[in-house]
């Protein structure tokens, strides 16, 4: 790999102790004894990264940044991972995508400028939009999850987005909904699709300045790292200020009026909005601010918390299943009854968990956090 | 198919398009079919492409998708009758994700017409060759796919 150097540089992939603590978090290692960051690291530094072009383990990295938690020397992994898949990809290597890879596609046609997408039938007559304004809700990949799974997992995608749009109502918000909003190219990104991506932030940037918007706001964890802090990489500095829906709900507390709703939940931390974004207590705080909720703490939260199996859509295999299964397992053995995730993705692995034979089932409810918080709102 | 490789008339004010249409065929209904259509000489239109597949239970949103991707003008999913099926129910299976794959069609903004499924049977010749024709005919007049990057003309 010719350009390694500098990308080891910048991902400090020099400094490995070779301590293997990466390799004892990692969520992946602990189902696949064949995968081992310690050892991918290693073999990156001493052989350079051409034996791992051609390893399939590359794709199974979940990119969940567990493992630059746990690192003394703050190896970033994750970027390290990234940088060696934009080559492999340059060399025509690809991992084995879940659901026969129709997300890439989908995902890599939004790089086309000449798609004209149909993605706003959700809105319904009592949901407040506008063309133009000063706030867009970013809403994602929910229109294609909701065709792709919603019949298959028995949930609704756009119910959160329905939900985000009723929330923002109720603080006043009236938000610009984009016609033609593109995926946001995240799992692109991660995958070393780089001249995709640039494209679609391109292309994304664009149609938010074209709606005079300074402000985002999302649902979507991956949305959000990647309008806040990926674009900018990519295409400059946007001069957008992002939010995840639930700083606008804790901003706006005082403002919103929820009604009592009795549950015990408890809150699985999106890899993306926790260790990504650094954001742990908002959603926790709004949870637990809703009369009647009362919130559980499972063992391994906030920085350490597992991820939700699988990411990017890439090498979901058996050994995913087993994660997402501890994790509901864990929740569960906290006496909730239900789980509550502010991520679009983990709520569909789990659901894809819990959708086998009855006998592997763990038998908890999985909830979008908007979903919980605009079932609390009162008129 | 000789059209295809000849330079285009300079005569003609607007030339017309070709579409590019792959299709996927089960292996035990329609794929016979088709041949049946050419062993028994019936004419019909060659701009399509034909992708084997055991099943059309097999073609899953991401096969359509990907054609599509690539520049396909449209694509057709082809399987045997209902009952007819060699792997008892994998039709239906088809149906089911079918109904998938136009979901997510939809919302790309791409014409429904462009997508289709058919049951086409191994002694049904004359059938394939008329939905072929039927087909090509329908997408000629839909004009090129947006995600096309080079549409053939004539």
């Amino acid at each position: 790999m010719n350009a390694s150097l500098e990308q080891m540089k910048k991902n400090r992939a020099f400094l490995c102790l070779e301590c293997g603590k990466c390799t004892a978090v990692c969520p992946i290692s602990k189902v696949n004894l064949a995968y081992s960051p310690r050892r991918m690291l290693a073999a990156g530094l001493f052989y350079g990264a051409e034996d791992l072009v051609s390893d399939q383990l590359l794709w199974s990295c979940l990119t969940c940044q567990l493992c630059s938690q746990r690192c003394p020397v703050d190896v970033r992994f994750s970027e390290y991972m990234r940088d060696v898949r934009v080559y492999a990809y340059s060399r025509g290597s690809w991992g084995n995508p879940s659901h026969g890879g129709a997300m890439h596609h989908i995902m890599e046609m939004a790089a086309s400028p000449k798609l004209k997408q149909n993605r706003t039938e959700w809105i319904s007559d009592d949901l407040k939009v506008r063309q133009r304004g000063e706030v867009v809700y970013f809403v994602g990949c929910l229109p294609y999850y909701q065709e792709l799974f919603g019949k298959d997992f028995d949930f609704s995608p756009l119910s959160i987005a329905v939900d985000t749009v009723k929330i923002l109502n109720h603080i006043g918000i009236e938000p610009v909904v984009l016609e033609n909003e593109r995926c946001c190219g995240h799992d692109l990104y991660w995958l070393g699709q780089v001249e995709r991506f640039a494209q679609i932030a391109k292309l994304n940037l664009d149609e938010i300045r074209r709606s005079g918007a300074e402000k985002v706001i999302t649902a979507c964890p991956e949305c959000a790292v990647a309008l806040k802090t990926l674009y900018p990489e990519v295409a400059g500095d946007n001069g957008l200020e992002v939010k995840h829906i639930s700083e606008v709900v804790l901003e706006n507390r005082h403002r919103m009026k929820l009604g009592d709703r009795p549950a015990e939940v408890t809150y699985q931390d999106p890899c993306r909005l926790g260790r990504y974004l650094e954001i742990y207590e908002q959603p926790r705080q709004t949870l637990a601010s809703v009369p009647g909720v009362s919130l559980r703490e499972m063992p391994h939260n906030r920085r350490g918390a597992t991820c939700c199996g699988t990411t990017n859509w890439m090498n979901c295999d058996a050994g995913c299943k087993r994660i997402q299964h501890a994790r509901l397992e864990e929740a569960r053995a906290t006496g909730a009854e239900t789980l509550v995730t502010a991520c679009p993705k983990c709520q569909i692995h789990f659901r894809c968990a819990e959708c086998g034979g009855e006998s592997q089932q763990v038998g908890i409810k999985i909830a979008d956090y908007v979903n919980v918080i605009a079932s609390a709102l009162e008129a | 198919m000789a059209t295809r490789t000849r330079p285009a008339k300079k005569k003609s004010a607007k030339k017309k398009f070709i579409p590019n249409i792959v299709v996927f065929a089960c292996n035990w209904c329609s794929y016979a079919g088709a041949d049946n259509a050419g062993v028994n000489r019936i004419q019909h239109s060659p701009h399509f492409r034909v992708i084997r597949t055991m099943c059309s239970g097999r073609v899953t949103p991401a096969f359509v998708l990907k054609a599509l991707k690539l520049g396909a003008d449209a694509v057709l999913v082809s399987g045997c009758h209902f009952g007819d099926c060699h792997y008892i129910f994998g039709n239906y299976k088809a149906v089911e994700q079918f109904e998938k794959t136009k979901g997510l069609v939809k919302t790309l903004g791409l014409d429904l017409k462009r997508i289709r499924l058919e049951w086409v049977s191994a002694a049904e010749g004359g059938r394939w060759a008329n939905l072929i024709n039927e087909f090509v005919q329908q997408i000629t007049e839909l004009g090129p796919s947006p995600l096309n990057p080079k549409p053939t003309y004539e």
